[in-house]
């Protein structure tokens, strides 16, 4: 089967037009918005921003996503800028997983009839999807589970409770979700292992040099976000990968805030474990994926018991089924898998890399219209970041940032988004995080700078 | 309801310039308070001489709707009984939730500048931390949470 599936284009511009036709009422504003997105870019002049257009249709994406122009915050339109806490769907999805439970739905693996064919059919067929977006090399490799929280402590559970012994070591970073570091220290407890911790620059990336002087004969295992939910940062997550491997260590990644921005394969990135969530790119919530290396997840004890996860059952012996049953017991998120590989259909449809870049002008635009107003603190400024931007006004609390925001229909996320490590490592409590998604435009950008400059005036 | 309406002249110049802020060198009452959703934290200090609250002092990181509160808070309860903060404690609570009467309105004066607190349900908790704090400095609880079992407003959404 093909990594690619091609049908997508033409599957996402005939939604696009189909919508843009029965709602050209709404549709219109966005044209607008668009067009003033271009000129604000070039009034303000970022640099390489000026006159910068996306290389595919903006309104017609927008018209994709029904909850852009179906909401309105205090009567004006919404803006959506809280994409790392969870994205949009697309209608492509809502139609693939009305479909489903119209017509697809049954138990799967279980039943002989042709509902559980059906269903156990494309299922199976979302994990091929998932296993080409990742270029993984075999499906068996995709486990799926609830979300990035729960493929990280499968590992932890599962991975940790066999591997670790008294004194072991376990590399995290400073600037890890919570998902990324509770896990370990439960598992750390249990067995008397401790975690060692990369230290975060001041730009707010992680100090490599550092990172190298924390292995030693004791490190079993390294885990390390791929992107930063609070900063936006991107890791070097291949080299701190080539790294570990020399001292025969694995790695797991926990990839929820990079596969919305950029093409991950992990066989390139010859990562060991790889986590993300599915409501993070454009797929529902309730469905995540952990990728594991066929080799570990073999060796692995399972991590739930139940139906699905045995080959056979007596109360004298029970034998595990193969990965990757093994790890998905009882009856699994069988419509969310089916519309999140919906998702990756429509992802791929566009086209991450193409994604990518617009986000990136998105970032580089926020950056340099925030950056100009007196007071503002960018907290997160390493070279290289995805499409995420937290910073703080003089002495404003955050809070109340996000809600006169809110005044404005501007969604932000407000608060130490689970990252309280790194948020103590600026000496700040909470940061306001706009972080965007290529539907975003320039406009709303200009929106959120415009209103935080109001903001600003209103507290000094 | 827009949060704008919330931030009047008053509350802007309470968080600005908050009343009885710091601590007291020798308070008879303490609590803290903590929101962990949003991470606001206060430390309150206060002397009560007999019934009568002489002295009382906060301090910590919060928005600038809890801040406003706690000093606005201060200033209401300072030289008052105690039996007279815990009828504000409940007339506060009351007028966040939407549940004030005739009487506690009145009874409440400038602080219902926060009425329109109530439709913002998010905020909601910002507003109350300190009058909890209050409550349980004076009636001996070292620690309180806005997500314990003791939460002002329970079930409210977050
Ligand atoms: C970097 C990172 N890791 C883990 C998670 C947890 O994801 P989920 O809540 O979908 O399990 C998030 C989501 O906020 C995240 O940003």
């Amino acid at each position: 089967m093909s990594a690619v599936p091609f049908s997508h284009n033409t599957t996402a511009s005939n939604q696009g037009a189909r919508s843009a036709e029965g709602a050209t009422a709404s549709t219109a504003p966005v044209a607008a918005a668009v067009a003033h997105a271009v000129d604000s870019g070039a009034a303000h002049g970022s640099a390489g921003v000026a006159g910068m257009q996306p290389d595919f249709d903006l309104a017609r994406v927008r018209a994709d996503f029904p909850i852009l122009s179906e909401v309105r915050v205090h009567g004006r339109p919404l803006v959506y800028l809280d994409n790392a806490a969870s994205s949009q769907m697309p209608q492509a999805v809502i139609e693939r997983i009305v479909r489903y439970q119209r017509s697809g739905h049954a138990n799967i693996h279980r039943g002989v009839h042709y509902l559980s064919d059906q269903a156990t059919n494309a299922f199976e067929a979302a994990r091929s999807t998932v296993r080409a977006f990742l270029n993984a090399c075999e499906d068996r490799e995709i486990i799926f589970t609830s979300g990035t929280t729960e493929a990280i402590n499968l590992v932890a559970s599962s991975w940790g409770r066999s591997a670790l012994q008294p004194g072991d070591e376990i590399i995290l970073s400073e600037l890890e979700h919570h998902a990324n570091i509770v896990p370990w220290q439960m598992v750390c407890d249990e067995k008397g292992a401790r975690i060692r911790v990369i230290p975060v620059t001041d730009s707010g990336e992680l100090d490599l040099e550092a990172y190298r002087r924390l292995f030693n004969a004791r490190t079993r295992l390294v885990g390390v976000a791929h992107v930063s939910n609070a900063l936006g940062t991107v890791n070097p997550v291949q080299e701190m990968i080539s790294i570990a491997h020399a001292y025969g260590v694995p790695v797991l990644v926990d990839g929820a805030q990079a596969v919305p921005h950029e093409t991950v394969d992990v066989q390139a990135l010859d990562c060991d474990f790889y986590a993300f969530s599915g409501h993070k790119l454009y797929g529902p919530t309730g469905i995540g994926v952990l990728y594991g290396r066929a080799a570990l997840l073999e060796q692995m004890p399972p991590y739930k018991g139940g139906g699905d996860m045995i080959l056979s059952v007596s109360f004298e012996k029970t034998t595990y089924n193969h990965i990757p049953h093994k790890f998905e017991a009882g009856t699994p998120a069988i419509m969310p898998a089916i519309a999140l590989a919906a998702a990756i259909d429509y992802v791929n449809g566009i086209g991450l890399p193409r994604m990518g870049a617009w986000e990136q002008h998105l970032l580089a635009h926020a950056t340099a219209r925030l950056a100009a107003i007196e007071g503002v603190r960018i907290i997160g400024t390493a070279p290289h970041k995805a499409a995420v931007l937290s910073f703080n006004i003089g002495n404003v609390h955050p809070h109340d940032v996000g809600s006169l925001l809110n005044d404005e229909g501007i969604a932000v996320r407000t608060g130490h988004h689970c990252a309280q490590p790194v948020m103590k490592r600026f000496g700040v409590p909470a940061t306001v995080r706009a972080s965007f998604a290529f539907y975003n435009t320039l406009a709303e950008v200009d929106l959120l700078a415009d209103a935080i400059g109001r903001i600003k005036t209103l507290f000094e | 309801m827009e949060s704008r309406a919330l931030y009047q002249e008053v509350i802007l110049d309470h968080n600005r310039k908050p009343r009885n802020y710091g601590r007291l060198e020798q308070p008879t009452h303490h609590s803290e308070g903590l929101n962990p959703l949003c991470g606001d934290h206060i430390q309150l200090d206060v002397a009560v001489d007999g019934e009568q609250i002489k002295q009382l002092a906060f301090e910590g990181q919060s928005c600038a709707i809890c801040k406003a509160s706690a000093s606005m808070m201060s200033a209401a309860v300072k030289g008052r009984s105690v039996a007279e903060a815990d009828q504000l404690v409940d007339g506060f609570r009351a007028l966040a939730t939407g549940t004030a009467d005739a009487e506690q309105m009145v009874t409440l004066g400038r602080l219902r500048v926060f009425e329109g607190i109530k439709d913002l349900p998010s905020r909601v908790k910002c507003a109350v931390l300190p009058w909890h704090t209050l409550h349980a400095a004076l009636h001996a609880q070292s620690v309180v949470s806005t997500e314990g079992d003791a939460d002002p407003v329970p079930g409210n959404p977050t």
